[in-house]
């Protein structure tokens, strides 16, 4: 099992008031495994990941975490966060340069990552000089090089175009096929997490729990634009549908829900002055 | 206008110019390294350390707002008619800017590069060195450049109080020869310094900053 959680709960405090963001998560993620966690925005699915990666601790429970050689999980986030003041080369290699590795197994081993995404011939470029698509693979290549047997992924394509996104998870589907690694990718975009998963959790609106599990047998590699994958996507989206009106229900003036069809209807009385 | 070119002129001929310059830089130098010095790591304390914000933070942030030129009584008085009090005074005009800058540069690291950086296994001396210094750094540069401007008006001033040789003493000498060309002269020799050092120190490295990050509006 590379990822295990019991009785995981999280609290926060905001203000005087202290906010429960996760409750109770039961979760196991087997050794290769992709899982996708999506869920309403505020469910603490961030949260998650950060406990898993060892970035919080948890209020109660026990996470346990499937470590490699050279330590705990890599999370990579929706900005590829690539550090700009070095190339391409540099930033793979940065993770393996803080834990010392002599210059040219570094070098050896960010130069193979970066083939494994592709971006061989971009090694020596600035990141500024990269597209949001290959600066997410250049993202992932950095991750790899400290080949963690868990990578965590949180929204990571959630600012990319429609297009690069639809690459994105050939590559990633591909990357994930190639390098056996277990990854759990957080999305609030249930059509992506069902192309992508083994399996989805589908959270509650805070406190964030485990809702439910679909399994997703299709073959691979799958496309979003799938028939299949759809049809799936919209069973899940009914079981998360009361989820979301609860968000709602916070976020917006009483009376506005989520209704059936899934559009609103529009406000009597015409927009007032809008926001 | 053209018995200002001809006091430059001459001013360089005789040497007067040249040996006021090579004066001023040296103060300049020993000054302005000096504050380089202090300001930096004293920034970088403000910047991570709470015990240093809460105490030298605030004052650190007054002094800067204090003329330089106010320093150099107490400056003559510690050291007395020498050298050292006109350094004293530039160490004092440049250092705090510097130090504001360079906290300003720390505390405004994009959160998300902090956290890349942890995930990446970095922490401690190690997340400064990696990832918070390179981060801070064009701010730092701008933080430099400001330094070596406040010095250098720290330094005229200075010198045009109180100094044996150097571009203020010769800007006073104008003054006491009643010679409105020398002075116009020595003007134009300030400036021209200040706009060499800008344009072909800090900026080159500002450009090269900009070019390689990817910065906008350089």
């Amino acid at each position: 099992m590379a990822i295990r959680l019991q009785g995981v709960s999280r609290r926060y405090t905001s203000g005087a008031a202290e906010v429960s963001a996760l409750e109770s998560i039961d979760l196991e993620i087997a050794d290769g495994e992709f899982a996708c966690v999506v869920g309403p925005s505020g469910c603490g699915k961030s949260t998650l990941l950060d406990l898993i990666a060892g970035l919080q601790k948890p209020d109660g429970g026990e996470v346990s975490v499937e470590s490699g050689s050279h330590g705990a999980p890599v999370l990579i986030f929706q900005e590829a966060a690539l550090f700009p003041w070095l190339t391409v080369l540099g930033n793979v290699e940065f993770g393996l340069k803080v834990r010392k590795m002599p210059r040219e197994q570094r070098r050896a081993i960010a130069l193979q990552q970066l083939a494994v995404v592709r971006l061989q011939q971009f090694a020596n470029a600035r990141p500024h000089e990269l597209s949001g698509g290959m600066k997410h693979r250049a993202a992932i290549a950095r991750a790899l090089a400290l080949d963690p047997p868990v990578l965590l992924m949180d929204e990571p394509f959630a600012a990319l175009d429609a297009q690069s996104r639809d690459i994105m998870h050939q590559e990633l589907q591909r990357i994930w096929a190639e390098t056996h690694k277990t990854i759990v990718f957080v999305t609030h975009n249930v059509r992506e997490a069902i192309c992508l998963a083994d399996r989805v959790f589908l959270m509650t609106a805070r406190p964030g729990r485990i809702k439910d599990i679909i399994p997703v047998d299709l073959p691979r590699p799958r496309s979003v634009s799938n028939p299949a994958i759809a049809a799936l996507a919209s069973v899940a989206l009914d079981h998360l549908r009361e989820e979301i009106q609860q968000v709602e229900r916070n976020e917006f003036d009483t009376g506005w829900l989520y209704p059936e069809s899934g559009v609103h209807p529009p406000p009597a009385g015409g927009v007032a002055g809008g926001r | 206008m053209a018995s200002v070119a001809a006091s430059l002129v001459d001013g360089f001929r005789t040497g007067t110019v040249p040996i006021a310059i090579a004066a001023s830089m040296g103060r300049m130098l020993v000054g302005y390294f000096l504050a380089v010095a202090i300001g930096l790591p004293l920034g970088i304390a403000i910047a991570r350390l709470k015990v240093v914000k809460d105490t030298l933070g605030a004052a650190a942030a007054s002094l800067q707002s204090l003329p330089s030129v106010c320093w150099l009584p107490l400056a003559l008085l510690w050291f007395g008619l020498t050298e050292k009090a006109i350094i004293f005074v530039v160490v004092m005009g440049a250092t705090f800017s510097i130090t504001m800058a360079v906290e300003d540069g720390i505390r405004n690291v994009p959160p998300i590069l902090l956290k890349a950086g942890r995930t990446l296994g970095a922490s401690g001396l190690q997340m400064q060195r990696s990832v918070v210094l390179p981060a801070a750094l064009p701010t730092i540069v701008t933080g430099l450049k400001l330094g070596w401007s406040f010095a250098w008006r720290s330094l005229m001033a200075g010198e045009l109080l109180y100094s044996e040789k150097g571009l203020g003493r010769v800007l006073m000498m104008g003054r006491d020869l009643g010679d409105m060309a020398q002075v116009v002269a020595t003007i134009i020799v300030i400036l021209i310094i200040g706009m060499l050092v800008n344009e072909y120190l800090f900026a080159t490295v500002e450009r090269s900053l900009a070019r390689r990050w990817g910065l906008q509006g350089h």
